[in-house]
């Protein structure tokens, strides 16, 4: 079916919130830096991926393993493990980035479906191409750099299922290339899997705002009533030839509710929901909104509208002042 | 809209608190009410450490540590201080609302050590909430499942 809905699980709670509310598929990690979302006290020892697994088969959907970092020599070891467990328990697909463990996969179990993890930043068909003749995979995600008609040349041109970032956080998007986080702590997610080690974060309330740092660094000062963002450099504010401002880009969400019936048109296999580090009140929310939307553009697409209600709920739970449609979206073009 | 009156049960609790300092009073009844429910967690990371919850609005600081047998009153420099108000923080008891929701839109503040606020929050959102629930005191649940009712 197109249109499945792929949403965030950081713990077995916010899976059965995800699962109970609408979503085809969950995507979670194991408790290391094999993926992109390494926070202390997050994702799922092997009893609970069991058990999450459980929860969505005996309800028809499927789980989604992220093993999205890319390994480093002295610790290869951990990634192949993480794949030999992914496909012992019964994992629906693994999400990879890396072509070294694609190839791992391949020749160990030959069974397991593979998709290209937004890591591995294949922008063009050729590329995506390539991972399909090499590793066989079925599905790439696509870097939210795309316009949709960029988006909707790559998908003419491959049979590889195409996924998208429908809702979240947005980054700089130079996605399993960015190394902004090692320059201020020595970490980025693409190894350690996470950027802003939350260690080296610190936030106090100061009488000209709220500061944020990050080892230290000035990431940012928020005025009384300025909405927070996360302590990341890429949305820091910084002084650049005398002016203080978002040097990099401003903290913003993504939401494509209104480009859905584009989406549909074009075949896209599945949206995919940021925000496996957010709670099980957000999961539950995001899906309850995006289960009614998908299901009413499958309904109706020239019809298909957003409704004020689910935007609002959306806004609500947005990073950032506003929300865009990112790349996906140039009206200059 | 929420209803977020405090139910009588509980309120009437409250008013039967000793006048000992609220931080005193704080450790006595979640020891009472909570522990029993909440000691099979994985408390380990967070032994030792002190903790300040304000709350905002009442004008409230409660000053805790986490030992072995429950919570008890230090009144150290907390290593972790998380603000809110009243309302905010029975909202995310209720898992209404998301944290990083209330942190963006400044409701929510944590200052101190982040990666412990962050071991703190992936410990409750973890919990099953009928799992801890059913573990309270009859009036306690009963006012828990209304906060959570949606």
């Amino acid at each position: 079916m197109p249109l499945d809905l792929i949403c965030p699980a950081g713990n077995l709670v916010s899976l059965k919130a995800a699962i109970d509310n609408g979503a085809d598929a969950v995507y979670m990690g194991f408790r290391d830096n094999t993926n992109a979302r390494a926070f202390p006290g997050l994702n799922f020892d092997e009893a609970q991926a069991m058990e999450g697994l459980r929860y969505a088969h005996d309800r028809g959907r499927r789980v989604l393993l992220a093993l999205n970092t890319y390994p480093q020599s002295d610790s290869w070891s951990r990634w192949t493990g993480a794949i030999d467990r992914a496909a012992s328990l019964g994992m629906d697909a693994v999400i990879l980035a890396d072509a070294g463990l694609m190839r791992y996969a391949v020749k160990h179990h030959p069974q397991l479906r593979l998709h290209l993890s937004v890591q591995g930043s294949a922008t063009s068909y050729e590329a995506v191409n390539f991972y399909r003749e090499h590793f066989g995979i079925q599905r790439a995600v696509l870097p939210r750099v795309l316009s949709l008609p960029q988006v909707d040349n790559v998908v003419q041109h491959t049979d590889v299922e195409i996924e998208l970032f429908g809702f979240g956080g947005l980054c700089v998007m130079v996605e399993g290339r960015c190394l902004l986080s090692s320059y201020c702590t020595g970490e980025s997610p693409n190894s350690a899997g996470v950027c802003s080690p939350p260690k080296a974060v610190r936030w106090t309330d100061t009488p000209s705002g709220l500061e944020s740092r990050l080892n230290g660094v000035l990431l940012d000062r928020y005025g009384k009533d300025e909405k927070a963002g996360y302590p990341t450099l890429c949305k820091g504010r910084f002084e650049v030839s005398g002016e203080t401002y978002y040097a990099l880009e401003e903290p913003t969400s993504l939401n494509t509710l209104d480009l859905l019936p584009e989406m549909l048109k074009m075949g896209i296999a599945a949206i995919k929901i940021e925000g496996r580090q957010r709670s099980p009140a957000y999961v539950a929310q995001v899906t309850k909104v995006w289960r009614a939307a998908i299901d009413a553009v499958k309904k109706n697409a020239d019809g298909f509208k957003p409704t004020a209600p689910w935007q609002a709920e959306l806004n609500k739970l947005s990073e950032g002042q506003s929300h865009t449609l990112g790349a996906y979206h140039r009206p200059w073009k | 809209m929420l209803n977020l009156a405090v139910p009588a049960p509980l309120g009437s609790l409250i008013a039967r608190l000793p006048a000992t300092p609220p931080s005193r009073a704080f450790s006595v009844v979640a020891n009472r009410l909570l522990w029993p429910a909440l000691q099979t967690l994985d408390w380990q990371p967070l032994v030792g450490r002190r903790y300040a919850i304000r709350v905002k609005d009442l004008g409230l600081s409660l000053r805790f540590t986490v030992t072995a047998r429950g919570f008890a009153p230090d009144s150290g420099a907390p290593d972790l201080t998380i603000s809110a108000t009243a309302r905010d923080f029975l909202l995310l008891l209720a898992r209404r609302e998301d944290p990083d929701t209330l942190f963006f839109s400044r409701r929510l503040v944590s200052e101190g050590d982040t990666e412990l606020g962050l071991i703190v929050k992936n410990l409750l959102d973890a919990l099953e909430p009928e799992a801890i629930v059913r573990r309270l005191p009859a009036p306690l649940a009963h006012a828990a499942r209304r906060l959570m009712a949606t």
